[in-house]
C-alpha cells in the first residue's frame, strides 16, 4: 500500500513538473508578446533546468551548509505535497479532515525555506532580501487565510478540499457570491505576493538586490528553485481553482472547462505581473493590512451572512 | 569604525544590474534606510584628454565621439564649439540646422532609453520594451542621415560632414509623424500611470538649494527648479533661431526628472520638425573648410540629454591641441546624491541613483590611485602640476 501512495507522489511531483516548465514557457511567451519581443522557444524551461543541473555547485565558505542546500530541497517537498493533495482533491475527490489548513501551513512553510536558504549565506543581499520575504509574509498570510475561510464558510464549515467541492457542485461555485468575489480577487493578489511575481518581487528585486535570497545559489540547488517556482504556477492557481471555480472533472467537453478556468486564472496573473512596477515593501505592507485585510474581514463576515 | 549592530553595508557596484558601467557605490543602511553614501567614481578610466592631445582635431573629434555611446553627438558638439570658439569660426545656417536636428535626436533617443531603464529598474519590464520599440525609428532617422544608428560622425570644424538632401527630409518627415504620435501616447500612458506615480511620487527629493549648491545640470537641476539651458541661456548652432520651451518643474524628486524628461522630448520632436522645414528652404554651402587652428583656447558648450557638457582647448598653432578637458553633465550630478539619497528606502535609493541618468563613462576623466606602494604615482598631484606648468607658459609667470 505504501508503495502504491508513493507511486501517487512520484506520479503528481513528475507531472507538477512538467506541467509547472510548460506553464513557466507560457508566462514567458505571453509577456514577450506583451513587450513586443519573440519570447522563447517551447523546451527552453527544459534546456535551462537540465543546464543548471548540470552546472557546478558553489558553497558559501562562511555560510551554513546544510541549510544552504537543504532549503531549496524542502521547498520541493513542500510544493510535491501541496500540488500532491491539491491535484487529488481535484481529480480523485480525496481528502481528508483540515486538509485545506494543512495546505496553508505548506505553503508558509515554503516562503521559510526561502528565508531560511537566502539567510543562511550571510550575503548582504540575501539578508535583506530574506527580511523583505518575512514582511511581505507577514502581510500576505492574513490575508490569506481570511481568504480561504470565505470557500469554508459557505460549504457549510467543512475543511476537507473534497467537500468543498462537493458544495460547490452542488450549490454553484463560490466566485458567484458577493463575498466569493472579493476573496478572489484579494486571493488572486496573494498568491502573486507569494510567488514574489510583479508588483510583489520586492524579495527577489533584481535592479536592487541581485535576486535577493536567491543570490548565492547555483547549480542543482538553483534549478530546484527555479523549478519551485514553475510548480507553484500550477499548484498555487489550481488551489484558487479549487477553493472558487469549485475545481473540475477531467470528462468530455469539461476538460475544456477545467483548461478554461485554470488558464483564466493564469492570464490575469501574467497581465498583472506585466502592467506594473515593483512596489515597496512599506506600500506592500500597507496595502495588505490597511485594504486586503478589512476587505478579507468584509468577505468573511459577507460568507457568515451568506451573501 | 563604530560596530554597530543595526548598520549594514549594502554595495551597489562595481557590478550590479542596476548600473551598465562599472562603478561604486556603498550604501550605509539601517535596516532598509539608507543614512549614508558613499560615491568611488573611477572605475571607467580611459584616457580620452591624453590620447586626444596625440590626435589632430578631425581626429580627437572622433574620439570625443567614442566617449559615450548615448550622447554620442554631444561631446563632438561641444568639441567642434571649443576648436571653433578659438579663431571664431563662423559654420553655415544649414550646417547649423543639421546640427541641431542631429542633436535634438539624440535627445530623444537618449531620454527614451532612460525611460526604459527607469522603468527596467523599477521592475516595469513592459515599460522598458515599449519605451525602446519606440526608441526604433529615432535610430531609423539618424541611420537615413549619417549612415549610422549610433556615433554619426557629423560634426566637423566649421559645420557638418554629411548634407541632409531634399530627398532625406522627404523620407525622414512620416518618420518624425509617426515617432511624434506614438511619442505623445506614451508620455501620455506615463504621465497618468498611477501606479507609476505613486510609486515615484516624492522619492529622492533634491531641493532648489542643493540643485543650486551641487551646481547640478540638465534635467536634474530642471526638475528641482533651476531653469538652466544651454540651448537658452546661450544658444549656439540653430537654437536661437528656433521656437521651444524649456522644461522646469518644481519638486525635485523622480517623478518630476520623469515628467521633465517625457515633456522634453515632445518639445525635441517640435524642434525637429522645425529644423526640417528649413533645411527645405535655407540652401547653401554645410561646411567651412578649416585648414588650421591659432594658437589660443577655446570653450565649447552645449545641452547634451543629461546636461550642459564641457570642452576646453588650448592650441598652440600646429594641428594638435596641447590641452583638451572635458567636462560631462553626470561629473556634477552624481554627487547630488548625497543629498537625496539619504533618509530614504534602499529601494527609493537605487531608483534615484538611476534618475540623474548618470553615464559614468562620460565622467571619468581622471583616475586617483591611492595606495602605499612606493612606486604608486599620485595622478592628481601630476595633473595639477601638467596644469601650473601650462598655466605658466601662458601667463609667463
Amino acid at each position: 500500500m505504501i508503495g502504491l501512495k508513493f507511486l501517487y507522489l512520484l506520479g503528481f511531483m513528475v507531472a507538477t513538473a512538467v506541467f509547472g516548465l510548460i506553464v513557466g514557457w507560457v508566462d514567458r511567451k505571453l509577456s514577450a508578446r506583451v513587450q513586443f519581443r519573440v519570447g522563447p522557444p517551447f523546451l527552453q524551461n527544459f534546456n535551462d533546468f537540465f543546464k543548471l543541473m548540470g552546472k557546478e555547485t558553489i558553497l558559501v565558505r562562511n555560510g551554513i551548509h546544510w541549510l544552504f542546500i537543504t532549503a531549496p530541497l524542502a521547498a520541493f517537498g513542500m510544493l510535491v505535497l501541496i500540488s500532491t493533495m491539491i491535484w487529488t482533491a481535484l481529480i480523485l475527490h480525496r481528502g481528508f479532515g483540515g486538509d485545506l489548513i494543512v495546505v496553508m501551513y505548506l505553503m508558509m512553510i515554503y516562503s521559510v525555506a526561502l528565508v531560511l536558504g537566502g539567510a543562511s549565506t550571510g550575503n548582504v543581499y540575501s539578508s535583506i532580501g530574506a527580511g523583505r520575504e518575512i514582511k511581505l509574509l507577514l502581510g500576505d498570510e492574513l490575508v490569506f487565510i481570511m481568504i480561504c475561510l470565505v470557500p469554508v464558510i459557505q460549504s457549510n464549515y467543512t475543511l476537507r478540499l473534497d467537500q468543498i467541492i462537493t458544495h460547490q457542485a452542488e450549490n454553484g461555485m463560490v466566485i458567484g457570491s458577493v463575498s466569493g468575489a472579493i476573496a478572489f480577487v484579494l486571493g488572486l493578489l496573494c498568491i502573486q505576493a507569494k510567488m514574489a511575481l510583479p508588483p510583489f518581487h520586492i524579495p527577489e528585486a533584481e535592479t536592487e538586490l541581485v535576486e535577493g535570497p536567491l543570490m548565492e545559489y547555483s547549480g542543482p540547488l538553483l534549478a530546484f528553485w527555479k523549478l519551485n517556482h514553475h510548480m507553484m504556477y500550477v499548484a498555487y492557481p489550481l488551489l484558487l481553482v479549487l477553493l472558487f471555480f469549485g475545481g473540475f472533472k477531467l470528462q468530455g467537453i469539461d476538460i475544456l472547462w477545467a483548461v478554461l478556468k485554470y488558464l483564466l486564472i493564469v492570464v490575469l496573473m501574467i497581465l498583472i505581473k506585466n502592467t506594473n512596477p515593483r512596489v515597496r515593501i512599506d506600500t506592500a505592507l500597507n496595502f495588505f493590512w490597511r485594504i486586503a485585510a478589512p476587505l478579507g474581514l468584509a468577505a468573511v463576515l459577507l460568507a457568515v451572512l451568506g451573501v | 569604525m563604530k560596530l554597530n549592530e543595526n548598520v549594514n553595508h549594502v554595495p551597489v557596484g562595481p557590478f550590479h544590474p542596476l548600473l551598465e558601467e562599472a562603478e561604486y557605490f556603498n550604501l550605509t543602511v539601517e535596516g532598509e534606510t539608507v543614512v549614508d553614501i558613499d560615491m568611488d567614481i573611477g572605475w571607467m578610466h580611459r584616457g580620452h584628454e591624453f590620447i586626444s592631445e596625440q590626435k589632430t582635431f578631425t581626429q580627437s573629434i572622433f574620439l570625443v565621439e567614442r566617449i559615450c555611446g548615448i550622447c554620442s553627438t554631444s561631446h563632438p558638439l561641444a568639441c567642434v564649439h571649443a576648436f571653433e570658439d578659438v579663431d571664431n569660426t563662423d559654420i553655415p545656417e544649414r550646417a547649423a540646422y543639421i546640427r541641431s536636428l542631429v542633436g535634438e535626436l539624440e535627445r530623444i533617443h537618449s531620454h527614451l532609453l532612460w525611460l526604459g531603464l527607469a522603468g527596467h529598474f523599477i521592475g516595469y519590464d513592459t515599460l522598458w520594451m515599449w519605451s525602446w520599440k519606440y526608441r526604433e525609428p529615432v535610430l531609423q532617422m539618424m541611420e537615413i542621415i549619417s549612415g549610422n544608428r549610433n556615433h554619426y560622425g557629423m560634426m566637423r570644424i566649421g559645420g557638418v560632414a554629411r548634407d541632409v538632401d531634399p530627398d532625406r527630409v522627404k523620407t525622414l518627415r512620416p518618420i518624425l509623424d509617426m515617432l511624434d504620435k506614438k511619442l505623445k501616447m506614451i508620455v501620455a500612458a506615463a504621465k497618468d500611470d498611477p501606479v507609476l506615480k505613486s510609486r515615484l511620487k516624492g522619492v529622492g527629493v533634491l531641493t532648489k538649494q542643493d540643485a543650486i549648491e551641487m551646481c547640478a545640470t540638465g534635467p536634474t537641476s530642471r526638475a528641482s527648479g533651476v531653469p538652466g539651458d544651454v540651448r537658452t541661456d546661450e544658444p549656439n548652432d540653430a537654437y536661437g533661431w528656433l521656437d521651444f520651451k524649456v522644461i522646469v518643474t518644481e519638486n525635485g524628486d523622480v517623478w518630476d526628472k520623469l515628467v521633465v524628461r517625457l515633456l522634453e522630448m515632445l518639445e525635441s520632436t517640435k524642434i525637429c520638425r522645425q529644423c526640417l522645414d528649413k533645411l527645405n528652404t535655407v540652401k547653401g554651402p554645410i561646411l567651412n573648410d578649416v585648414k588650421e587652428i591659432s594658437a589660443g583656447e577655446g570653450i565649447g558648450r552645449y545641452e547634451a540629454p543629461r546636461g550642459e557638457v564641457f570642452h576646453y582647448v588650448r592650441t598652440d598653432g600646429t594641428n594638435r591641441a596641447i590641452r583638451h578637458k572635458v567636462r560631462a553633465p553626470s561629473y556634477v550630478n552624481i554627487p547630488t546624491y548625497s543629498a537625496s539619497c539619504k533618509g530614504i528606502p534602499i529601494a527609493d535609493a537605487l531608483i534615484t541613483l538611476a534618475s540623474v541618468d548618470p553615464c559614468y563613462c562620460c565622467t571619468e576623466r581622471a583616475l586617483r590611485v591611492k595606495g602605499e606602494h612606493p612606486d604608486a604615482i599620485d595622478f592628481l598631484k601630476l595633473s595639477r602640476a601638467k596644469t601650473e606648468r601650462i598655466r605658466r607658459e601662458i601667463h609667463g609667470h
